[in-house]
Order: C-alpha cells, then sequence, then structure tokens
C-alpha cells in the first residue's frame, strides 16, 4: 500500500471541494477501495472520508420515485420496507451479494463505483489495461471463465461485478451527483461505460464528483419483480449469470417488461432487445426463451466462459417464469 | 471406574480460542522485533539478472534486505526420518543463488520497523530477469512423464497378470478421471517469528511438526539441535502445507541474524499460493474387468501427478486400490511430470483423496454397467484380508459401516435408474463410496509428573493443528493417572519436550496416545509402590495389582474405603513431584522405516526409561509387521440437481467410520465433518488456475479460490462403530483425521451421476458441466 492522507469533512461541499486535486479518492465503506490500495491497484494520495456526510435516507418522494442516499448500506436498503414491497429484485440482488458483514459496511455510492472481479486486474504482476492503460489484456488469451460474453471488447472483457447495479439498471434509475460545477442527473443506462479502447474509463462521472443518491423512478409493476443469481457455490460468490426481471402480465398477456443480466456483461446490462420480444407476448416459456436468445444475441464466447452464454439465457428463463409463471 | 475416554467432553483449549486468549505463532511480540515481507518471483524460469534494492532501502525504517547476494549460506539438511523434518523443497535453498524454477518462489526479505513499511519497501525491490522457456501444464507434457525414484518399490505394485485377464474379461470398464491442483488454504497463514539470543535460536513457527522444524533449523543453519527451540503452541490448521517446511521459518531465522533483531514473517494469502506447498494435479486411468455377475477380475490404476524440478513428490493415489477390494489380478503405477511449478506437498490425506475418487467413481460405472447395487458390487468383492501385502487387517468392520449407512442415508427407497427420481424443480440423485486411509503409528514419547497438589501434567513435543490433540490427549493422561481431566494439563507443540510425532498421516493420536498413557500409568505405578511400602499407608504391604487408582485416590478393590489419596503419600514423602517418561519404539512406514533417533535430552532420557517401564514394554508393538492397518467407513450423500442451471446441493451426508476406538465422540465428529467439507469442496469447487501463458496462480484467493461456504453445507449424519482395534496400540485408536475426506468425493460425483445420468470425471463438477 502506498502512503496516503485521509481527511474528515462533515459537510458535502467541503468534502466535495477537497477532491477536485488529481488523486484524491472519495472512501465510503472502504470495502472494495481498501482491498484494491492494498493490492496497489489503487494509489490514491489523499482520501476523503465521505461517511460523516447527511446521504444516509431513503425518501418516498411525491412524484412516486424513491430517492436513497449515497451512504445507505446495502443491508439497510435491502431490508427496507418500501424496496421490500414495492422493489423486491432489488432487495434481492443486494441479498444475494457479499456477507452480512460486508452488507453492513457497503453503500450505494461505493456499490455502484465497485471495480471488477476479473483476476488479472487483482494481481499486478499480470498485465491489464483497466489497471495500466496499454499494457495488453491477459484475460482474452488467458484464464476468462469468469469474464464477460457481452460488451467485451479486444481490450477488455471483465464483468462489471455488482448485483444491485443489475438491478436498478431493470428498475431505469438515476445516479445523481454533484460536482464542483454544480449538480446532474444520469439516467442509468448512461452511467457505466463500455470498455472499448479506453478500459481504464467506468462510469461517466468526472473526476471530483460525489454521488449523492440514486433515484428509483417509480413502475407501476415493480412489486412484481425478482432477482435470480446463479454462481458455482450457495453464497458469497459474484454472479456466474444473473438476472433482474419486472413483468406486468395481464389476461395471459405481457404488456410491460424490465430486463437486465448481470455477470455476463463488461457494464450491468439492461437488455431492451429482451423487454421488446416480450412485450405483447405470451406470458409462456416459448415468450422467455425466445427473450432470452434476444438478449445474449451477439454473445461472445471466450476459451473458458462459453456455458455462460446458455446458462445466462437458461437463468433469464427461470426468472421470468418465477415472476410472469406460466400461462 | 470413571470412564474419560469417549466422553464427547468440550475442547479443553476451547474457550482460550474463542476469547482470543489461544496464541498463534504470528502473535508473539518480542522487544525490538521487525517486519519482514517476501519477495517473490514472477517469471517461471530463469535467473536473476540483477535484483535493485536501492529504492526500497530508501524507505524510512526498512532495517535490512536479504537476497541471495547477502543472505548466509545454508547446508544441505541431514536426516531423512520423518521425525527428523522434510525441508519441502530438497534443491532449493531460499536465497542461496539466482536459480528461478517456478513463479512465486522466494527471492528476497524486506525487514522494516513496521509491517506497512516492509510490505511497501518489497514492491520497490526491482528484479531483471533472464527469461528461460517453461512447462506448466501437465496434460500437454504427459511425454515427459517417467517413474519416480523415490518410493520405489512401493509405488509400482503387481499382483496375477492383468493383462491376460483383461484379455478374457467378460466385462470391462476403462476411464480417465482427473483432479486439479488444489491449495491446502488453512485459516491461519503460515508464520514464524525468530529472535536469536547469542546462538541460541528461538523460533515461534506455525507448523505441524516441531520436533522436524527444530531439527532442520538446526542442520540447515549449522547449529547443534540443543541451540534451537521451536514452539507451536496452537494452529490454525495445516492440512498438509504447515507438515514439511517451507522457507518461512528458515528466512525468518536468517533474517533475524541479520538484521540483529526479532523479525516475524507471515506469508500473505497470495503468498500461499506458492511458497506453502500444494497438492498435485492428477490424471488416473482406471481399468475394472469382472465376471457377468460382478466379481472383480482385474484392476488397474495408473497415476501421473506432478513434481517440480527441485524435489520429487508423489501423490500416491494408486496405494489404497492395491488393497480395497478382493482382485486376483492388480497393477498399480505411478508416473511423474516435472513442472515449473513449486513443488506439491502432502494435501488433506495425501494420496487417498484423489485415489479413492477415481477408484471410488469407477466402481460406481461398472456397477451401473453390470446393473447391480453399487453396494452389493462392493460386498461381493470385499476384501477379507489386505492381498497386496498378505497381511490380515488389524480390524475391519466396513460391512458394517455399508449397512448402517445404508439404512441412514434411505438406500432402499432409490430408484437405480439415473435421472429417475425427483423433488419438485430437482433431480434427486444418491450416491455411495468406500473411505480408507492409513492407521499409521510412529515412534513417540512424552513425560508424565503428578504433583504433589493433585494436578498432574503431560508434556509431547506433538502439536494440535486444530483438530482436538489436547482435550482427547487429556482424557487419555486423565484416566491413566486416574484424575478428573479438570486436574490434568496437556503441554504440547514446544520442541524441549520429549519428541511426539508430527501432526501429519493421521497418526498423532495412534502414536503419542500410548507413551503418554504408559508414562502416566509409570507414575502411578511408582505412587502405588511408595504405598504399599510405607508403613504409614493404609495400603502397607497389599499387592500392588490390587489396587485401583481412580478420581485421585488409591484404594483396595475389594474395600473402596480401605485407601488414601494422591496427594496424601506425596505429602507424607515430602515428594513435590513424581514423574516418568515413556518412549514407544513402533513404526509403521515399511519400508521407509522411522525410528526416529533420539537427540539427547528428554528423549535419551524417555528412551531409558522405557526400558524398565512396565507399561511401555507391553507396549512395543510387534503386531504392527504382522497385520495391515487401515481405518475404514462408508460415505452416502443425497444430492439435489437444478436440471436446467447445473446447480447443485449436496442435501444430506452420512459417514459411518471404522477408526477404531473413538476417543471423544464431539471432536471425531468434527474432525469427520471437516473432512467430508473438504470433499464437497472436491467435488463441486476447488481448483486452482494457472494462467496458461506464464504459469502464474491466477486464483489466488479465498474470493477466486472457492472453499465450500456455510449455505452449501448438507444435513450430516455421523457415525462410528466404536470397536478398538486390538493391534494398533492398547488403547484400540485407529487414524481418525484424514479419512473424513476420502470416498465422499466419489460419492458426490457417484450421486450426481444418478440424479442426472451425467457422468463428469474432470473435477470440480461446477456447473457448466451439467447444462
Ligand atoms: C469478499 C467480497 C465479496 C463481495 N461480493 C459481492 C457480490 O456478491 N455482489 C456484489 O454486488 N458485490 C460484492 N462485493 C462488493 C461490494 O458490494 C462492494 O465492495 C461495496 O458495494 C462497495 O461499497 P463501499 O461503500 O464499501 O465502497 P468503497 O470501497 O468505499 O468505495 C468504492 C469506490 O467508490 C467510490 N465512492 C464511494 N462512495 C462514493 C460517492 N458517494 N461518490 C463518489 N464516489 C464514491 C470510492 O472512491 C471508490 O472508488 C463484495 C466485496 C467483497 C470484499
Ligand atoms: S479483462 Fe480487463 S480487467 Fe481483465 S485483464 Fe483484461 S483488461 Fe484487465
Amino acid at each position: 500500500m502506498e502512503p496516503f492522507k485521509l481527511i474528515h469533512p462533515n459537510d458535502q461541499h467541503a468534502a466535495i471541494a477537497s477532491s477536485g486535486a488529481a488523486n484524491v479518492k472519495f472512501i465510503a465503506g472502504g470495502t472494495n477501495l481498501i482491498d484494491l490500495m492494498k493490492l496497489d491497484i489503487e494509489k490514491p494520495a489523499q482520501l476523503v472520508d465521505i461517511n460523516s456526510l447527511k446521504l444516509q435516507t431513503i425518501e418516498a418522494l411525491p412524484n412516486g420515485s424513491v430517492r436513497i442516499g449515497a451512504l445507505v448500506k446495502n443491508s439497510d436498503l435491502a431490508y427496507h420496507p418500501v424496496i421490500v414491497k414495492n422493489y423486491p429484485v432489488l432487495s434481492e440482488a443486494l441479498l444475494s451479494g457479499a456477507s452480512p458483514q460486508l452488507r453492513n459496511m457497503a453503500t450505494v455510492g461505493g456499490n455502484l463505483l465497485q471495480r471488477t472481479r476479473c483476476p488479472y486486474f487483482y494481481d499486478t504482476s499480470f498485465p491489464c489495461n483497466k489497471r495500466v492503460p496499454g499494457s495488453g489484456c491477459s484475460a482474452i488469451n488467458g484464464y476468462n471463465r469468469n469474464n464477460a460474453v457481452l460488451g467485451t471488447s479486444t481490450q477488455c472483457i471483465a464483468t462489471h461485478p455488482s448485483d444491485m447495479c443489475v438491478a436498478m439498471a431493470a428498475l431505469g434509475a438515476i445516479v445523481h451527483v454533484e460536482g464542483l460545477t454544480g449538480k446532474r442527473q444520469i439516467p442509468f443506462h448512461e452511467f457505466h461505460l463500455l470498455p472499448e479502447q479506453t478500459p481504464q474509463y467506468e462510469t461517466t462521472l468526472k473526476h471530483g464528483e460525489l454521488i449523492t443518491a440514486v433515484e428509483l423512478p417509480p413502475i407501476r409493476y415493480s412489486a412484481k419483480s425478482h432477482y435470480l443469481k446463479v454462481r458455482d457455490r450457495h453464497s458469497y460468490e459474484f454472479a456466474l449469470a444473473s438476472a433482474a426481471v419486472a413483468l406486468n402480465v395481464s389476461n395471459g398477456r405481457i404488456e410491460a417488461a424490465r430486463v437486465a443480466l448481470g455477470g455476463v456483461g463488461t457494464k450491468p446490462w439492461r437488455s431492451v432487445e429482451a423487454e421488446k420480444a416480450l412485450v405483447g407476448a405470451a406470458a409462456d416459456e416459448q415468450s422467455y426463451r425466445n427473450a432470452a436468445e434476444a438478449a445474449l444475441n451477439g454473445a461472445k464466447p471466450f476459451k473458458d466462459n462459453a456455458f455462460k452464454i446458455e446458462l445466462a439465457k437458461r437463468t433469464l428463463v427461470r426468472a421470468l417464469k418465477t415472476v410472469g409463471g406460466m400461462s | 471406574m470413571n470412564e474419560i475416554i469417549g466422553k464427547p467432553i468440550d475442547r479443553v483449549d476451547g474457550k482460550l480460542k474463542v476469547s482470543g486468549g489461544a496464541t498463534y505463532s504470528a502473535e508473539y511480540f518480542p522487544k525490538n522485533m521487525v517486519y519482514g515481507v517476501l519477495v517473490l518471483s514472477t517469471i517461471p524460469r530463469g535467473r536473476i539478472r540483477n535484483i535493485d534494492t536501492s529504492q526500497a532501502e530508501r524507505v524510512k525504517g526498512v532495517v535490512g534486505i536479504m537476497t541471495y547476494k547477502n543472505s548466509m549460506s545454508l547446508h544441505f539438511p541431514q536426516g531423512t526420518d520423518p521425525g527428523s523434518g522434510k525441508y519441502a523443497e530438497k534443491d532449493l535453498l531460499p536465497l542461496q543463488n539466482n536459480r528461478i524454477y517456478y513463479d512465486g518462489q522466494v527471492i528476497a526479505a524486506v525487514m522494516a520497523e513496521t509491517f506497512e513499511k516492509a510490505e511497501y519497501a518489497a514492491k520497490l525491490v526491482k528484479v531483471d530477469y533472464e527469461t528461460e522457456s517453461a512447462i506448466f501444464d501437465l496434460k500437454a507434457n504427459i511425454s515427459k512423464s517417467y517413474k519416480p525414484s523415490s518410493g520405489g518399490s512401493q509405488l509400482q505394485l503387481k499382483r496375477g497378470d492383468a493383462d491376460a485377464a483383461w484379455q478374457n474379461a467378460e466385462v470391462k470398464m476403462e476411464q480417465t478421471y482427473t483432479t486439479p491442483v488444489y491449495h491446502h488454504n488453512a485459516m491461519e497463514p503460515h508464520a514464524s517469528v525468530a529472535e536469536w539470543n547469542g546462538d541460541q535460536l528461538m523460533v515461534y513457527d506455525a507448523t505441524q511438526a516441531v520436533a522436524g522444524v527444530k531439527s532442520l533449523l538446526a542442520s540447515m543453519l549449522g547449529l547443534p539441535p540443543e541451540k534451537v527451540k521451536v514452539v507451536s503452541l496452537y494452529i490454525g490448521g495445516g492440512f498438509g502445507s504447515k507438515g514439511f517446511t517451507w522457507p518461512n521459518p528458515i528466512v525468518t531465522a536468517m533474517a533475524a541474524k541479520m538484521v540483529n533483531c526479532p523479525v516475524k514473517l507471515v506469508l500473505s494469502r497470495q503468498q500461499m499460493f506458492t511458497t506453502a506447498g500444494r497438492r498435485s494435479e492428477t490424471i488416473q486411468k482406471i481399468a475394472l474387468a469382472s465376471n457377468s455377475s460382478g466379481k472383480l477380475t482385474v484392476i488397474k490404476h495408473d497415476t501421473i501427478s506432478e513434481s517440480s524440478f527441485v524435489d520429487e513428490f508423489v501423490e500416491t493415489a494408486g496405494l489404497a486400490t492395491s488393497m480395497l477390494y478382493s482382485c486376483p489380478n492388480v497393477e498399480i503405477s505411478h508416473s511423474l511430470v516435472r513442472l515449473n511449478k513449486v513443488t506439491p506437498c502432502p494435501t488433506r490425506a495425501p494420496g487417498e483423496a484423489p485415489g479413492t475418487y477415481a477408484i471410488e467413481a469407477a466402481m460406481d460405472e461398472l456397477a451401473y454397467q453390470l446393473k447391480m447395487d453399487p453396494i452389493q458390487l462392493r460386498l461381493l468383492n470385499y476384501a477379507e484380508m489386505d492381498e497386496q501385502k498378505q497381511k490380515q487387517f488389524s480390524s475391519k468392520n466396513l460391512k458394517e459401516c455399508y449397512q448402517r449407512g445404508a439404512d441412514a442415508i434411505g438406500w432402499s427407497q432409490r430408484n437405480p435408474q439415473p435421472r429417475s427420481m425427483r423433488k419438485g424443480n430437482y433431480l434427486v440423485g444418491y450416491g455411495m463410496a468406500t473411505a480408507t486411509y492409513l492407521a499409521n503409528r510412529i515412534a513417540s514419547a512424552a513425560k508424565a509428573t503428578l504433583y504433589a497438589d493433585g494436578h498432574a501434567e503431560i508434556l509431547s513435543a506433538t502439536q494440535d493443528i486444530g483438530t482436538g490433540t489436547y482435550t482427547i490427549m487429556t482424557q487419555i493422561a486423565a484416566e491413566a493417572f486416574g484424575l478428573p481431566v479438570d486436574r490434568v494439563t496437556v503441554k504440547l507443540g514446544d520442541s524441549d519436550y520429549p519428541r511426539g510425532a508430527n501432526s501429519g498421516g493421521s497418526q498423532v493420536t495412534a502414536s503419542v496416545g500410548p507413551p503418554i498413557r504408559a508414562a502416566a500409568l509409570a507414575v502411578i505405578g511408582k505412587l502405588i509402590s511408595l504405598a504399599v511400602s510405607d508403613t504409614a499407608s493404609p495400603l502397607h504391604g497389599r499387592k500392588e495389582e490390587d489396587i485401583i487408582a481412580d478420581n485421585g485416590r488409591m484404594y483396595l478393590k475389594n474395600h473402596t474405603d480401605r485407601g488414601e489419596s494422591y496427594t496424601e503419600v506425596l505429602n507424607r514423602k515430602g515428594l513435590q513431584k513424581l514423574e516418568a517418561q515413556a518412549k514407544t519404539n513402533v513404526s509403521t512406514r515399511e519400508p521407509q522405516g522411522s525410528n526416529a533417533v533420539a537427540t539427547g535430552g528428554a528423549d535419551a532420557a524417555a528412551e531409558e526409561e522405557s526400558k524398565t517401564n512396565p507399561a511401555v514394554q507391553e507396549d512395543q508393538n510387534v503386531d504392527r509387521k504382522l497385520y495391515s492397518f487401515h481405518s475404514f467407513g462408508a460415505q452416502f450423500v443425497k444430492v439435489l440437481v437444478d436440471p436446467d442451471l447445473g446447480t447443485v446441493k449436496v442435501d444430506k451426508a452420512v459417514a459411518v467410520m471404522d477408526i477404531g476406538k473413538v476417543l471423544n465422540l464431539k471432536t471425531a465428529k468434527s474432525q469427520i465433518m471437516g473432512g467430508m467439507i473438504f470433499a464437497i469442496g472436491m467435488a463441486l469447487l476447488e481448483g486452482t488456475a494457472y494462467d496458461p501463458n506464464n504459469g502464474r496462480v491466477v486464483t489466488r484467493d479465498l474470493a477466486q479460490y472457492l472453499v465450500p461456504v456455510n449455505a452449501d453445507m448438507p444435513q450430516f449424519d455421523i457415525q462410528f462403530i466404536d470397536q478398538p482395534d486390538p493391534y494398533i496400540s492398547p488403547i484400540g485408536a485407529k487414524g481418525i483425521g484424514e479419512i473424513g475426506i476420502t470416498g465422499m468425493t466419489a460419492a458426490i460425483v457417484n450421486a450426481i451421476y444418478h440424479a442426472t445420468g451425467k457422468r463428469v470425471r474432470e473435477l470440480p463438477v461446477t456447473l457448466d458441466k451439467l447444462i
């Protein structure tokens, strides 16, 4: 670990003001950042501890949205009655992640920005374009069982590891941020970036911008939603494939649908293609399978991860069946 | 008499451990101690052209950097018996030259005032390599396999004529089974703290062999053994990786000498993947033939495993196969391929864990081929004796294990047709397999002392690696002393004590139990002699054999009120204490016998005393030569498989074990359960991935190297036959340490086949292989 300074501002403006300089990072729960610092992957010269900021609340807004403060702990969010009732997909996604101890520390803001679990990214002895731009990608021709099949580039094939983000992608969340130049709202699908030629850039957040909240817009049928995560062991592991779905089914017809996939994409993977395939179709296995084919259309396998394509399809079909039933 | 042996008492060190009071090796802080951090190679083969430490040296707080250029020279270790310790890589003593044999090899140690500074500076050590071409893929290099020189004829076994019988066989089954590289991944990392006091060296080390580390340190550093002391009071698991000695204690001692103050060196989880051993990958070809009714006519088991370029270690997967079933024509072979990876070493039932996986999966395949119940096939080919060694088993109650296991899992409800059973969305499968492991025993010594205040103490330089050795040795001693357990203290893990067994090969209980018992009995014998010859004693003039010692009192067999307490005798005689030592001279590792040579001090005293000590003489155990000693068991599992997603849940797991006398039902169950959990890992999750291009370990932490977690646990039902083995020792306990993992892996894989109709022969059976 590189030596660093740590400051504890207790108001938002001070925090933002102190984060403008290069090589300064916010620290929230620290469950990802500290690990990365110990392994010399992140080397901030200064950490800005944001835990004293007033970003810990979950509020139902008059327009029907729910606004979640950036410092809300993953466990508090997962067990919040409004989330449990109206957004089970989000609650389930959060509870499928990490362990209770980690969820008690991890925050919404930190979860949005958690970095990939590609093993090569974690070992500074290996070339990795995400860690050292231009050094090469060790995973493409290396061990890549856990890597992505959707959204990959010639420079990087790492998955985005978050479960929470997959649910938020499906729900079309909005990320609220504030920087020295003011406040912005970023739609979820514009928040994370594809690796393309610059895998070191993972989001559209600008340096020094603070995530203040995530807003869940109202969706009439979001109570009919589900998150299914498939992995090698039954707990405490990142997804090999996961699916976040919400369905509005009426008289055996799908009227509206939200679909996102995890574990297979280089970013939390909202599948508009799958949603299109579902809307207007009968709520039956064939429609679910069609949606799954649409979602994985264009998926590109690598040496060890070809199975993820079929696994993701089956995961999505199972999740859709669970919510939409079989008519 | 109050029976203490067998009682499921709580661990005597349990409270200390859960309250943080048990001191592990990394938790010593001698005055002026500094921290050492290792630097490891990042190429798989070649030379260090230049190693530049200048930047690291400039870090404030760095007190020394040791590389091959400035380190002291080491001697090659002397002595080959297991008791004197095995240095893990005989041709690669740490920091002696610039050659690199594998990625992750120790090439420097940086010492600084704080761990953080040492760690930071270690990253600043710049190494310029001259890289040479390397090989690290076993399957791609099978053509380079050879028959190992070590182990000799023991590893290539033959009886009958397998080739001829194969030609004429009615039913044949031939398949290849593979297991990947495994890493032990004990919770406690390897850790050493070394302190020199003049030429006297004190080392706290996380080890399965304090006596072994002591003699290795002495011989490698060129010191007389009495100048070295090694202590390991509590160990957070070893699983074989702390059985051989790896660079850490040696480098720590060298570093402490160099910087002239105590040094602590703890491996990181990542470093444990290349500097603390591993299990070799195996490729096992099994050929079984039988007549049409299932009687075996041929068993062939050919194992290819890896070794390194700096030592030879054989994963003896085929050895158990030679005695597991009755069969006239048997051929067992072991071959090695040398690769540029760290040398493998014993790992969680070395040999038997992968070996029983392959043979027991093959037996299952044969059973299905014959349309025969897998238990029936095993009973039909039941080995009444060890046909390879041509000896009777010391004890074997395996038939009862099969029977009880089948009842407990509900085997009779099983529809033998694969993929025929369902529960909701899941496919249901039942599988079973035979478990077995050697019942080893080696020479060991112990000292027993009874104090005038009525408490007793046992000393032996064996160790408790987390298995409960302290607890069961306390029970053995308490019963022999005739004292309640809370009056007996067992002290282990200190090389100054009489030499006990190394904690490997499932041998500690059988090896150290007898001398502890003998020494305690000898003390009580002395006490009784004192009483009967003392006119002031109510037992004066009585025959010694008529006197019973129990609960701190001696009394006449038929007159319990006629007697006196231990303390009364000692106090009347003005004795502070009464002591005795015992050494049992038994060896099981034929033909590489290991009658460890006593190294003076306590051992010599034990040896001497044993010559006249009737309790020990009764236990020379000539039976070791006459019988074949093994523990046995039967493992049964029920699995649930999601047919769409390929996920497997072990729903119920039953083990019925024949491990001789059960000394403590609670620790025994825990030990077997731990082994069964290892097997869940082996069957479904574990396996180290290497980068195919440069041979560096990719899965270097517990997020990437998956071991089972709570959510993966089945309902366990663990039972014991609990019949003492009449020949292993007067205590009757056979090995229990490692047998839990054996057979279980095959039972799971067999159950998956029964559930799905898919036979996966390459471990682990991950979901991608089932969808
Ligand atoms: C062993 C383990 C297992 C895990 N398993 C899972 C899993 O199964 N599924 C899953 O989804 N996740 C998993 N995680 C990841 C976990 O969810 C993240 O580590 C956690 O959400 C990060 O939150 P944090 O508050 O601790 O972030 P930190 O570590 O504090 O920060 C992470 C990043 O976010 C930045 N940051 C934090 N807050 C803000 C803010 N308000 N504004 C701007 N920048 C900010 C920091 O600068 C840093 O770059 C696992 C983690 C571990 C260690
Ligand atoms: S996939 Fe991305 S993170 Fe992984 S090695 Fe390649 S560039 Fe690095």
